[in-house]
């Protein structure tokens, strides 16, 4: 079995309003040095496979079917024996 | 041929009976609920997909809702020329299953936006818009959503544009485009598309909410009769 983290992050020429809403709030804490925040996504997941290599196809296939939009958002994932 | 609408029921749908009621009672036609679980589309002609947040908008927008058993039907439906018009919530389904090209961002405000706005008519050559009448500059539908920020790459927009696919901008009462009247931050003001066979509309306002006379609003009854025309005539 493998443990699958994905991280899912919206492309660099796709606005993000809400990374920069929450910015705002980093400038009220007075926090002056913050730029450019980008709200993605972290997901994770046992995949019920031996063989890392038909697990990682399997990642790849529900990220990009189900848990990412390839036309705004961009993945990238770790896989870990879980034993 | 007899108009017989579909309305399909997600969990989470909201605007399915608002829909129903609409076609039943103000225009008198058979309609009838069709359930996400489901993989038949009894006899109808015309799907709506309806406004709601199907399975809590969880992920992103229409994209649970995209692989129901229902949806399988409703694309082999659309890709057969079957008419298919899905509102809101129902765009981005429409969206996700690639019926439609490009994707809807968060509300350039962040806020969820619920009223009255107007949309000039860009194309009343389809069978949607038929029944749109040519001295309207614009008609008056209510929008509800937080995710209606429509955005797709330069080729797609360039392809929409060419194909005369963009069917509703946003704009003021005069029908004019700009800034000022885009609630949401949509490129180029895009409320509704059309693909380029021209069976599938998906549009962010509810024409649905503006069919009841006692609402004081019937600018949306124009498509569902321009689409009941296309079938009757």
């Amino acid at each position: 079995m493998f443990r699958a983290k994905v991280i899912i992050k919206r492309r660099p020429s796709i606005l993000d309003p809400q990374g920069k809403a929450v910015e705002k709030g980093a400038l009220h804490l007075g926090l002056t040095n913050i730029r450019n925040t980008r709200i993605g996504k972290y997901i994770e997941f046992d995949v019920l496979s031996e063989n890392r290599e038909e697990a990682e196809k399997e990642v790849n296939e529900y990220c990009n079917k189900l848990l990412a939009n390839p036309i705004m958002e961009d993945y990238e994932f770790t896989l870990e024996e879980v034993k | 041929m007899k108009p017989k609408f579909g309305v399909v029921v997600f969990p989470g749908s909201n605007c399915d009976h608002d829909a129903y009621y609409v076609i039943r009672k103000i225009l008198g036609h058979d309609v009838t609920f069709l359930w996400h679980k489901e993989n038949t589309l009894d006899d109808v002609n015309v799907i709506i997909l309806p406004g709601g947040f199907s399975y809590g908008d969880y992920l992103r927008t229409g994209a649970i809702a995209r692989f129901s058993p229902i949806m399988n039907s409703v694309i082999d439906f659309a890709n057969k020329g079957g008419i298919v018009i899905g509102i809101c919530n129902g765009f981005q389904i429409l969206l996700e299953a690639g019926l439609l090209p490009g994707v809807m961002l968060r509300n350039i405000s962040l806020q969820f936006v619920c009223k009255d706005v107007y949309l000039s008519t860009e194309n009343r050559n389809t069978l949607f818009t038929s029944e749109i009448p040519l001295e309207r500059k614009s008609i008056k539908i209510p929008v509800a959503h937080g995710e209606g920020n429509y955005f797709a790459s330069d080729d797609v927009l360039k392809s929409l544009q060419d194909n005369n696919q963009i069917v509703f901008r946003y704009s003021d009462s005069k029908g004019q485009v700009s800034d000022d009247v885009n609630p949401n931050g949509s490129l180029m003001n895009i409320a509704g598309i059309i693909n380029k066979q021209g069976n599938v509309l998906g549009m962010m306002p509810h024409p649905e909410r503006a069919c009841d006379p006692v609402l004081n609003k019937t600018d949306g009854q124009f498509i569902f009769k321009s689409i009941i025309n296309y079938l009757t005539n």
